[in-house]
């Protein structure tokens, strides 16, 4: 819904939050259930409501606890009965500069030894919580940090002197980050960052928070409420993977069919070209943490390869996966490109400084997201960057090798493309890729990816089993349990983990409750040299039978039969297209012949 | 703005935030008169109400007001 994307109006969603999430809800779609619970130093009532509609049009349908006003460390610390019923999926702390009181922050007279201990002291109060609510139910925590404080004593001492209130709460955020990266399902929600954007004198409403508990200021919530819809769809997987570029003032300034490559607006010599050089050095930087660049313009290839290929343009044609510059309409390139990356249609973000190709690409490609990165008809690129950064559609919760390494797997992806078509026999084709692979039971260093995959692999997903990597956790200490990852190598590189297993052992029989790979590896028989190691591992226990589970999902068809054609028998088939297999481990012969197994 | 005119813009607001188009409000209305009007629907309705007329009520004035007229002569007074 546009409404909901950033730039987005906030009095309009406060006041019509109502219907709003009626149409949300009536909208025919698939979303993720979770349960968050929301423990707050104030009242919390439309943090939570704003949050709903964000998650709703992100795809994730939320389930809410809400703490009584200012119970967030009782509940966390003592528990309660409802919150345990609850069992939540999520859990963040709402807690703002409000929340200190008076006599934990440092007074005049404190010695810096007094002023470190009260430090110690609050920090304490907090991790007391974290560490309950770990333990209670080892649920991902969405921790804020605090923001400046409204007022100060000191004034510009305040910020230096270990008596002032910001010195105080800029060392206590300090030792939450600490502890954030030092606790992976402990997250941080920077809403010092996010006051400071938003101005801290609007931020902080004096009336708001002594007549109804409110911090932030209602005028905030939306902000915040967006800002932790995008964590929390980060956590789930749902965050973008692709931008799709317009070149013609979007990337630079000028139309290079009309004024010619050598008159485009980019590089150092003009402001206009120092702007549109910043927006791409920033986009530079995100294909450098794993955002896939395209681009999809209307124009000659010739021409727009010739703007990108300027000594002084940042972004080169290397830079991009696949490029598109020609006169078909905006929306096809861009599925055609969606096709060519093998990634859905709702992965990509459409960046193009013209509002009726915007249109266009909505109308034509509603799943995809569309920027609104101009107001009018004008270009304005010196907004490009702002509304792309927070628009939140690649913000990161941890940042993988995989993530780092993106780019460079897509591009030896084409070209084993182009080794493929060398090759009359596939078998032989297989071969020459020289593929090792590792397949054991899950491990600490793969935790992430692992849990990563289970929220991001729709296609090639069995049971679309969703997990938290607390969950992830859970099955690889719990010795019912038989869980295997594979990471896949071949001559043009490492793929990663890319397949996930886990089996329930049950007597004499393996319930197999996920089985998912991704899709960059399809047709590589990555899961034949898996299924050869559960059956060997599963008989080494004493499993006799296999059981594997087909539900179907609007993305996983490619797998309906995919017991099948690895050698099951169909035991059931139910109306809702589910379907139970089975297979003896018995007489069972080994599948794969092209990949090596082998440590790395 | 004519008070007659605040009525009708304070009309929109509250079918607004009570996603409600039958309500109609006068002098005399009070969180009585409305199904979900309770404590917290209140505060949305305050800062939409702030918001449709572009002001800020006082501390004195949100504890002051007993119903719509009320409110209505507040925001007459702050309109000015």
């Amino acid at each position: 819904m546009q409404e909901l994307q950033y730039p987005f109006d906030g009095e309009y969603l406060l006041k019509k939050k109502k219907s709003l999430r009626k149409v949300l809800l009536a909208k025919e779609c698939q979303r993720l259930h979770k349960k968050v619970a929301v423990l707050g130093g104030s009242t919390t009532h439309d943090i939570v409501k704003l949050l709903e509609l964000f998650l709703l049009d992100m795809g994730i349908e939320p389930e809410f606890y809400q703490s009584e006003y200012n119970r967030y460390y009782e509940d966390a610390v003592f528990g309660n009965e409802e919150l345990d019923r609850f069992g939540p999926d999520i859990v963040y702390i709402h807690t703002t500069s409000r929340n200190v009181a008076d006599n934990e922050f440092p007074q005049i007279s404190d010695t810096r030894e007094q002023a470190e201990e009260k430090t110690e002291a609050c920090f304490r109060h907090f991790t007391q919580a974290w560490e309950a609510l770990e333990q209670r139910y080892g649920c991902t925590v969405i921790q804020n940090n605090f923001e400046k404080p409204s007022c100060r004593l000191l004034g510009n001492m305040d910020a230096w002197d270990y008596r002032g209130r910001e010195w105080f709460l800029g060392r206590l955020n300090q030792r939450f980050y600490e502890y954030a990266q030092r606790h992976e399902n402990f997250l941080i929600q920077d809403i010092d960052w996010l006051a400071a954007e938003y101005g801290l004198s609007k931020w902080n409403d004096p009336l708001y928070w002594h007549m109804y508990k409110y911090s932030p200021a209602p005028g905030a919530i939306p902000e915040l409420a967006f800002n932790l819809a995008n964590i929390i769809k980060a956590i789930y997987g749902k965050n973008k993977k692709a931008l799709v570029l317009d070149l013609d003032n979007t990337l630079w300034g000028g139309v290079v069919g009309d004024d010619g490559p050598e008159n485009i607006e980019i590089g150092q010599e003009t402001g206009a070209g120092q702007i549109y050089s910043e927006f791409q050095t920033y986009l530079k930087a995100h294909k450098d943490r794993g955002i896939l660049l395209n681009i999809n313009s209307k124009n000659e290839e010739d021409n727009a390869l010739a703007g990108l290929s300027r000594p002084d343009s940042v972004l080169k044609p290397e830079d991009f996966i696949v490029i598109k510059a020609n006169w078909e309409p905006k929306d096809e390139n861009l599925r055609r490109i969606a096709e060519e990356l093998n990634i859905g249609e709702d992965s990509l973000v459409f960046v193009d400084d013209n509002p009726a190709e915007r249109h266009r690409v909505q109308l034509g490609a509603p799943a995809a997201a569309v920027l609104g990165i101009t107001e009018g008809q004008e270009p304005q690129p010196e907004r490009y960057i702002k509304v792309l950064d927070r628009s939140g559609f690649f913000e990161p919760v941890r940042l993988s090798g995989d993530d780092l390494n993106r780019s460079g797997m897509y591009r030896a992806n084409t070209m084993r493309k182009k080794l493929e078509s060398t090759f009359e026999d596939y078998r032989q084709y297989l071969l020459s890729l020289d593929m090792k692979a590792e397949i054991e039971s899950f491990a600490p260093e793969y935790m992430q990816r692992i849990a990563q995959l289970t929220n991001k692999s729709n296609q090639f997903n069995l049971t679309t089993l969703r997990c938290s990597q607390s969950e992830i956790e859970n099955f690889r200490a719990d010795s019912q349990y038989l869980t295997l990852y594979g990471r896949l190598r071949d001559r043009f590189g490492d793929n990663g983990v890319v397949s996930v297993v886990l089996g329930l052992q049950e007597g004499q029989r393996l319930h197999l409750k996920l089985w998912l790979m991704s899709c960059r590896v399809l047709k590589r028989d990555m899961e034949k040299a898996m299924l050869d190691q559960v059956v060997k591992r599963a008989a080494s226990r004493g499993v006799k039978t296999l059981t594997g589970y087909y539900y179907p999902t609007a993305k996983n068809r490619m797998v309906k039969e995919f017991y099948g054609r690895m050698g099951f028998t169909l035991i059931e088939e139910k109306e809702d297209g589910s379907s139970i297999w089975e297979m003896d481990t018995d007489s069972y012969k080994p599948k794969n012949t092209v990949i090596q197994i082998a440590g790395y | 703005m004519t008070r007659q005119e605040v009525f009708t813009r304070l009309d929109e607001v509250f079918q607004d935030v009570f996603d409600n188009e039958e309500i109609h409000v006068s002098d005399e209305t009070t969180a009585e008169d409305i199904e979900d009007w309770d404590s917290l629907d209140h505060i949305s309705l305050i800062v939409a109400v702030e918001n449709a007329f572009g002001i800020k009520f006082g501390m004195g004035q949100v504890t002051r007001m007993k119903n719509v007229g009320e409110m209505a002569d507040i925001i007459l007074e702050k309109l000015g």
